[in-house]
């Protein structure tokens, strides 16, 4: 107990003090994490979308493959992405190994089939409701899948929250890629990894409410958000 | 110019519909001409829905053919629009649910809106063109989606029980909007079971019964001595449910 309330002092004391390495790691964390999101969403909707609106073969594999993805273990997508940037790999020439762009690419990677699966499935459901009108209407394909996503925007939060939750989270894919380096590519989630390790736990635990703290907010908008948008759009 | 040309009349040849291993719509031949009102007359589940998809062209025949005037044939789509039983809105205002119907017709980015505008005063509902479209009531729905059917001038109106769910006054006014359609010179193709709205709305019967059109008739001629003695029931009130 005595551990946990020195910790506590501690991390207060850190909190209140606006200490600038602890403001750097959480900058940094926001910014590879809501960049990976942004990327997933951009690619993730269209793609779930037509998933769900398509009638192709190997459909339903996909879908089971999709849905299969969204449990992959973040070591091994931050392996995957290692190999791929590694100076001998096929991406290795363009030096992006222990930098965020290899952080952003690898939790893109995690957070993907995520967004994708969840759209997929909001999408297929509003398909049955529209599907006919739209049709009617002359709109199909690729425009109706897009028009749907438009059209369920709000319920979609949650498959984007789904995502940035997950990214924000994870510690195996941006250890593995981004190497934890001080200044530079430590997170929040690393740098609570470490600092356990270390003994530090003030640094650690006020990270750890730090993370938390934010990851409450961002749900508690979105939802207020969502809430607010269907109450006006029905 | 091949555009004017008509993309009635509407031929069915041998029409079968099998889903589940059961017939819904089981050999149905008839030709719909331009000019009068049809309406698809039956009892629940008597197949009128799923005719009027086969014509529509939103479900496929398992045999036989849907064929529009083949002088006009990539017109027949575009000259078609359908009004559900349950309208379905997009989330966004009135107006721009119709502005979306004249987007994917192509017509001009310039002239959507007053065209759509022009579509809501038809209805009635000009006053509520910026409300979003999935909070207004379920007859202002369906004439909002008569008022989207309408800017799009088709020559051919389908309308799958349009009043279904709807009370007397809404119903009215969704009578008013499809006369004013017919008037206009819209063909309107319209299934319902309600014997009244037939009489009011019609020009001639299609009576389907269990899957098959049992009759094709003037509506005068179809309730005073209908031919069939189906029809003679249904059209004396004693539904003839299986």
């Amino acid at each position: 107990m005595n551990t946990l309330g020195e910790a506590l002092h501690g991390a207060l004391g850190l909190m209140a003090s606006g200490d600038a390495t602890l403001g750097g790691i959480v900058a940094l964390s926001l910014a590879v994490s809501l960049s990976a999101v942004l990327l997933a969403t951009l690619l993730g909707l269209p793609l779930g979308a037509a998933i769900a609106v398509g009638r192709f073969r190997g459909r339903r594999a996909l879908i089971v493959l999709l849905n299969a993805l969204m449990g992959l273990p973040p070591v091994v997508v931050g392996l995957l992405v290692y190999l791929l940037l590694s100076r001998a790999g096929p991406l290795g020439e363009l030096g992006l190994l222990f930098t965020p762009p290899a952080m952003v690419i690898a939790q893109t990677v995690l957070v993907l089939p995520i967004i994708a699966a969840l759209c997929r499935q909001s999408v297929e459901d509003a398909w049955v409701e529209y599907e006919e009108q739209l049709r009617s209407l002359g709109a199909d394909g690729m425009r109706a899948a897009l028009t749907l996503v438009w059209d369920i925007r709000f319920s979609l939060v949650t498959a984007v929250l789904a995502g940035l939750g997950r990214a924000l989270a994870e510690v195996g894919a941006v250890i593995i890629v981004g190497g934890n380096i001080d200044g530079v590519t430590r997170v929040m989630t690393t740098t609570i990894a470490l600092e356990t390790s270390k003994g530090d736990l003030p640094l650690a635990l006020s990270l750890g409410f730090i993370l938390i703290s934010l990851v409450i907010l961002l749900n508690a908008a979105a939802h207020l958000i969502k809430e607010a948008a269907q109450r006006r759009y029905g | 110019m091949a555009t004017t040309a008509s993309i009635l009349p509407l031929t069915l040849r041998d029409l079968t519909f099998a889903a589940g291993g059961r017939e819904i719509i089981q050999g149905v031949s008839a030709r719909i001409e331009a000019g009068p009102a049809t309406i698809l007359l039956g009892a629940n589940g008597a197949g009128k829905s799923v005719l009027m998809r086969l014509m529509h062209g939103l479900l496929a025949p398992s045999a036989g053919e849907v064929s529009w005037n083949a002088q006009a044939p990539a017109r027949a789509r575009r000259g078609q629009a359908m009004v559900f039983q349950r309208p379905v809105m997009l989330r966004r205002s009135a107006l721009a649910n119709i502005v979306y119907a004249l987007e994917l017709a192509h017509v001009p980015a310039a002239e959507r809106e007053a065209q759509a505008m022009a579509a809501l005063r038809e209805v009635g509902l000009a006053d509520i063109a910026h409300r979003p479209a999935r909070v207004l009531s379920g007859g202002e729905q369906q004439r909002l989606a008569l008022a989207r059917a309408w800017a799009l001038h088709p020559e051919v109106l389908f309308l799958d029980e349009p009043t279904a769910n709807l009370d007397p006054g809404a119903t009215r006014e969704i009578e008013n909007v499809i006369k004013a359609f017919d008037a206009s010179g819209t063909k309107i193709v319209m299934s319902t079971h309600n014997l009244g709205q037939a009489r009011r709305l019609g020009d001639e019967v299609l009576f389907i019964h269990q899957g098959r059109l049992v009759e094709q008739a003037p509506v005068e001629r179809f309730f005073k001595q209908p031919a069939s003695a189906e029809a003679a029931t249904f059209v004396k009130g004693e539904l003839p449910w299986v």
